[in-house]
């Protein structure tokens, strides 16, 4: 081998780079999410359906709350007409936050998780959470 | 002809992960087990690859020069373009590999009436290569969100930057649209330049349509046809954590994807794509052009047989006096 420093120093680069995620995550244990819906609202509530099935909320939610944006403070349109005919107020403080006013242990559980960081703080109050 | 075959092998790579998923069940053979051998294919096959050129000697002192050498102390030289000692390789390297710096100083070269030969600035394939691969690395970068927790604050970074147009939810990534649009590029350019079509092979075609691949699973996975991002994290971290699970109900295009990238990594080491590794080892680009003040030996040199002067009078020394040749010694 010739100029085996140099080559060696290249390799132990490369292996350096190419294993990160390996010998990053050593030792550390993942508690995997667990978003709850246990809030005292959704509690009361007869029928415990989202304004669209659960499966489409799970994939979709990011697109819905983007549309009711643009609905709600560009259009003025304030009416939500869901997949099954009901109909709901558009308004992500008084909608969306009655039912999950449990931020922490519902919105961040999974963004968190998954290094999401949606900016909808960056103008709505984060609903107050009772300190347990 | 080179372009359909390299199509076809990827759309086969494709069907092979639909129907090994959807049609067989096989989530752990396509979710950990492949995954695994790939990037165990890809690591090995790159030290042995680099070790292999390690032991082929570079026979002659070649670096190519386009600036004054270091000769005369008040004669002013040019450090990056010929470079004379280490801090220069270094720096001329460093704006090869970041920068593509001698792709910069492409050509077009056009035969005119006249006939006239006429050279042109071109800086298309200097500027889609840059955004390529920029764009790549980022999104790279980007993924370790799925392979790391806590993620590192610097993917965090990255991520809010590459998003920053804030564009719909989730939000746009840049460098998806780039990457993708470089690498069309890439591909249209070996298509429609008939010059780079005839010298265009299966293996130039095949890495081009697994990236667009790659990338379009990718952008569908994050746009259109969404998968569970929950559950893959889960499976990507315990991949990272040497606790692989596969969490049941992520969609097929995700596994479509891995597929596809898996077949990228094992097939890193055997083709072109070592040039992320043949870069640093061009004999014109890391040797300082400094041949006048050290002496390159060939490393394939063997001792060579001499018979000197002193050797040969006293050989011969009688039979030289006996003809009256002057000799040196008595």
């Amino acid at each position: 081998m010739y100029d085996a420093g140099k080559i060696l120093i290249g390799l132990i680069i490369f292996l350096a780079f190419a294993t990160f995620p390996f010998y990053s995550n050593m030792g550390k244990a993942v508690a995997k999410p667990d978003p709850k819906i246990d809030t005292p609202v959704i509690q009361q509530l007869e029928v415990k359906k989202c304004v669209e099935s659960k499966e489409f909320m799970r994939a979709e939610h990011m697109q819905l709350l983007n549309e009711w944006r643009d609905a709600a403070l560009r259009r003025g349109e304030r009416v939500y007409k869901g997949s099954d005919g009901r109909t709901f107020q558009i308004s992500f403080q008084n909608q969306c936050l009655r039912c999950h006013s449990n931020k922490k242990k519902f919105c961040d559980e999974c963004h968190s998780y998954a290094a999401v960081k949606p900016y909808c703080w960056d103008c709505h109050f984060a609903p107050k959470e009772a300190k347990r | 002809m080179g372009a359909l075959l390299s199509f076809f092998v990827v759309i086969v790579l494709v069907l092979i992960a639909l129907v090994g998923v959807k049609g067989a069940g096989l989530y752990v053979l396509f979710g950990t087990i492949i995954p695994y051998a790939a990037v165990a294919t890809f690591i090995l096959g790159v030290i042995l690859r680099v070790i292999k050129w390690s032991r082929s000697p570079v026979p002659f002192h070649i670096p190519t020069t386009c600036g004054q050498e270091k000769s005369l102390p008040w004669i002013k030289y040019n450090k990056l373009e010929s470079p004379a000692g280490t801090l220069g390789v270094i720096g001329r390297m460093a704006l090869e590999v970041l920068l593509f710096r001698s792709l910069f100083r492409n050509l077009k070269t056009e035969l005119r009436e006249g006939p006239k030969l006429v050279y042109g600035s071109n800086k298309w394939l200097w500027l889609a290569g840059l955004a390529f691969h920029w764009s790549f690395l980022i999104v790279l970068i980007r993924h370790l969100r799925f392979f790391t927790h806590p993620v590192p604050e610097f993917v965090n970074i990255i991520d809010s930057l590459d998003g920053f147009l804030q564009i719909g939810s989730p939000h746009l990534l840049m460098t998806g649209v780039v990457l993708l649009l470089a690498v069309t590029y890439l591909f249209l350019r070996r298509v429609f330049i008939p010059q780079v079509r005839y010298i265009s092979l299966p293996a130039d075609y095949l890495p081009l349509f697994l990236i667009i691949g790659i990338a379009t699973s990718g952008i569908l996975m994050r746009y259109f046809y969404k998968v569970d991002i929950i559950k893959v994290k889960e499976l990507t971290l315990g991949l990272a954590t040497f606790s692989p699970e596969v969490p049941a109900g992520i969609g097929a295009v995700f596994y479509v994807h891995l597929f596809l990238i898996s077949s990228l990594f094992a097939y890193f080491p055997f083709s072109k794509l070592m040039h992320m590794g043949g870069v640093f080892l061009s004999p014109t680009r890391n040797l300082a052009n400094n041949s006048r003040m050290k002496r390159h030996v060939n490393p394939w040199n063997y001792p060579v047989k001499v018979h000197t002067y002193e050797e040969y009078e006293e050989e011969f020394r009688e039979k030289m006096k006996n003809a009256g040749i002057p000799v040196e010694k008595e």
